[in-house]
């Protein structure tokens, strides 16, 4: 670290603040909660992409994937659901599980030809309708059990904080399985195969109602922090409050958010202390040997294939637990919002404009751009009422321009892009 | 028999008429994919928000047009625009060639900087057409709807199965087959469109040979412009107009490039097709032609449809990783960086 990253970082640092007085202090710490949420997210693609050059787009699925995982691990079992289908579901994945070992084995064991194919597609297309014929019962059997605002399984009534953990395990385990199919893809391929799986990672979570609900939502997420009802009833807090010289109400919502802002910040050091110590361990100079010429790395004997596999895996893990996090400071889990310039582009600006390769360089990315994102809204209103106070106020060219302030962002982020990309192609804290 | 034909006719109303307008708008959109691949050695990320881009200039021209009373009835009046949103999408495009790829292609930079670039594009582009037209849907179609209404064709054939032709989807295909035949006209017979060929087969050959790079790029973007804002306004004709719904179609059409190869323009039409087909018939619920097919007591309780109709991504997506697991470069020869 050199005068230069952490003045940057102070300045990002000033910034908050600033939006702290100018704003509000609600807002500056709502945004440092996202801030700290981005950077997080931010190392995760730093891993896939700065340590090994896996051009890989399918960041949105991994942290949906940890959304879900908040799901079924914290909300409590409806059981009521789970006598109706729980036993048809689990008997559905037995079986397409077997279908699909029975397939791979076929394909490895017998002698290429057509009697192999066609075994195999037999297998498939009787394994498929069975499936279906036990999973669609149960499935509505599930779904109609308190469909206003049940319908689903539930989860496991654990812990929140535990399903963080749960979210990277899960996102790492699908993130295995995508792995093995589609990490021989070179460059171009891999990021449509991978920009594919997250749209249909998020459909799954859309249309999978006795799972997720769905787009009917699942609120009510239990939270690793008190409610602020229950801190307002407290004495203690009310003459903390006094002391402080705050309104009971805004001290403890300033209190909720500032003890998410400790747990992420517990979260995001952890993540980034092990990364700086994986990148610099001979590990990470074998990642990015790998990245710098492969066939250079194969021919010394390294599995290259393995190699983007596991560290596939990582990133994919990071990234749930990052969407594990944000689900639980939302407190609900809306699968309709996942879009992929929020949840891909967004991130895969973050890394570039921060400084790929660079852990710290991944983190201030995170920070600066979840910063911009928020405010070149608002920044954007003034600036364009500034622009257009000669017009009338009745003006139909004015109420558009007003109105559209919001997109303001998206052009933002491209020219942010564009400009880094082309004077500073490292990023702001480039690689050492 | 008539059993037969009257699976015949709900296959025809329900299968084959809609894939084959949207495999059409499907085709040219890879095309542009393939095109710029081909010759700019990268995948553009933003060819969706291009196309959004050149239907929103269409789809103003055509209010524009309809305010003033300028119609060609009972055709879409959108097609008397599509020249105006062409030249605009191209003023777009060479600008930001110029502000932009421009560079990269002088410094010799990798394959992923342009790609990285053309993301930065995407942003900028989704930005400004939601900041003039808005994120909302918008209708433009006007002129007559169909050309053969369900009514009549059961009147005509008196069959229980009845049959619709859109006027969209017409028009779309007979678009898609002019716009083809010109650009492999182009690409096979004229000078111009030769030394493009050559210059994706082998660019220092070609360079040697005394090709201008610069031209050829030139006009890689104005057939892309061509390409993008025809099949973006045929898509918005037939379905209708969102950013964001062009925004989502960048995976099908590149699932159709790739699965044809890339940089290959024969295999990207095929590949249009490929994948419209796919996904029409596995989200497409089969009962109403089995009925007819299988005798009584065969017939499926169910709908007979294989995966619901939310999943037709996942379609687009099973085929391109089928196609790369066994082809890696595609059904048709292509490119690979």
């Amino acid at each position: 670290m050199n005068y230069r990253n952490i003045a940057l970082f102070a300045v990002v640092f000033a910034l908050l603040v600033l939006v702290g007085f100018v704003q509000s202090w609600s807002v500056a710490l709502q945004l440092l909660n996202l801030c700290l949420i981005s950077a997080v997210m931010a190392l995760g693609v730093n891993i896939q992409w700065g340590y090994a050059g896996l051009f890989s787009v399918g960041t949105m699925g991994f942290i949906a994937l940890g959304g879900v995982a908040t799901v079924i691990t914290s909300m409590p079992p409806v059981r009521a659901a789970w006598a109706a289908g729980g036993a048809g579901v689990i008997a559905a994945f037995v079986i397409a599980i077997v279908t699909i070992a029975g397939a791979v084995q076929v394909w490895k064991r017998m002698k290429p030809g057509k009697a192999r194919s066609l075994t195999m597609i037999a297998i498939l297309v009787v394994g498929f309708f069975l499936y279906r014929s036990i999973f669609d019962p149960a499935v509505q059997a599930i779904e109609s059990i308190n469909a206003a605002s049940e319908g689903y399984l539930g989860g496991l009534g654990l812990p929140i904080l535990f399903s963080w953990v749960v979210g990277g395990l899960l996102a790492a385990g699908v993130a295995w399985v995508i792995g093995k199919i589609s990490l021989g893809l070179r460059s171009d391929y891999l990021a449509i195969a991978t920009l594919g799986i997250a749209e249909i990672i998020i459909y799954v979570i859309k249309n999978e109602d006795w799972l997720t609900r769905g787009v009917k939502n699942v609120n009510g997420i239990p939270r690793p922090v008190p409610y602020e009802v229950q801190l307002q009833a407290e004495p203690w807090f009310a003459s903390w409050a006094h002391f402080l010289g705050l309104d009971v109400v805004e001290a403890s919502s300033l209190y909720v958010k500032l003890a998410y802002a400790a747990l992420f910040t517990v979260v995001l050091v952890v993540i980034l202390w092990m990364s700086e110590k994986a990148l610099k361990s001979p590990w990470g100079r074998m990642m990015r040997a790998i990245r710098d010429n492969e066939e250079a790395a194969e021919a010394m004997g390294k599995d290259v294939t393995r190699r983007h596999l596991q560290v596939f895996i990582l990133g994919s893990a990071v990234l749930g637990i990052a969407g594990a996090m944000m689900t639980s400071l939302d407190g609900l889990l809306t699968p309709g919002t996942y879009n992929p310039l929020r949840f891909t582009f967004l991130i895969w600006v973050m890394v570039v404009v921060g400084g790929s390769g660079n852990n710290w360089g991944a983190v201030l990315g995170g920070f600066l751009i979840w910063f911009l994102w928020v405010e070149v809204e608002p920044i954007g209103k003034v600036t364009l009422a500034f622009l257009t106070s000669w017009m009338a106020d009745d003006s139909g060219l004015k109420q558009h321009l007003m109105n559209s302030a919001a997109y303001m962002r998206l052009l933002t982020m491209g020219v942010i892009l564009l400009l880094v990309l082309r004077f500073s192609p490292k990023g702001l804290i480039p690689e050492k | 028999m008539i059993d037969i034909l009257n699976a015949l006719a709900a296959l025809a109303n329900y299968v084959f008429v809609p894939a084959i307008s949207y495999g059409s708008q499907l085709a040219l959109g890879a095309l542009g994919i393939t095109l710029i691949y081909g010759i700019l050695r990268f995948s553009n990320f933003a060819h969706g928000d291009t196309m959004a881009f050149g239907t929103m200039v269409v789809i103003l021209t055509t209010w524009w047009f309809q305010g003033m009373g300028i119609s060609i009835a009972p055709l879409p009046t959108a097609l008397l625009a599509l020249p105006v949103g062409i030249v605009v999408t191209l003023v777009l495009l060479l600008g930001t060639d110029r502000a932009v790829f421009r560079f990269y292609r002088r410094t010799k930079a990798a394959p992923i900087v342009f790609v990285m670039a053309s993301l930065g594009i995407m942003f900028i582009y989704n930005g400004l057409v939601r900041f003039i037209i808005g994120p909302n849907e918008q209708r433009f179609s006007d002129g007559a709807r169909f050309i053969i209404k369900a009514r009549e064709f059961k009147a005509a054939t008196g069959l229980n199965e009845g049959l619709s032709i859109k006027l969209s989807q017409g028009i779309t295909v007979i678009t898609a087959v002019i716009v083809v035949v010109v650009l492999f006209w182009f690409l096979n017979r004229t000078r111009t469109g030769k030394s493009m060929r050559a210059f994706s087969d082998n660019e220092d050959l070609a360079l040697l040979s005394g090709i201008n790079p610069e031209r050829v790029v030139t006009i890689s973007w104005v057939l892309v412009a061509i390409l993008a804002t025809i099949a973006g306004t045929l898509y918005g004709l037939d379905k209708s107009y969102k950013p964001f719904t062009y925004f989502q179609l960048l995976l099908p059409m590149f699932a159709a490039a790739i699965v044809g190869g890339l940089g290959n323009p024969v295999g990207a039409i095929a590949g249009g097709f490929v994948i419209s087909f796919s996904e029409v018939a596995v989200t497409y619920a089969w009962k109403k032609v089995l009925v007819y097919l299988l005798p009584e007591q065969w017939a499926p309780d169910g709908l007979v449809q294989l995966m619901s109709t939310d999943y037709k991504f996942a379609v687009s997506f099973s085929i391109l990783v089928i196609v790369l697991l066994f082809r890696p470069t595609g059904i048709f020869k292509g490119q690979s960086v």
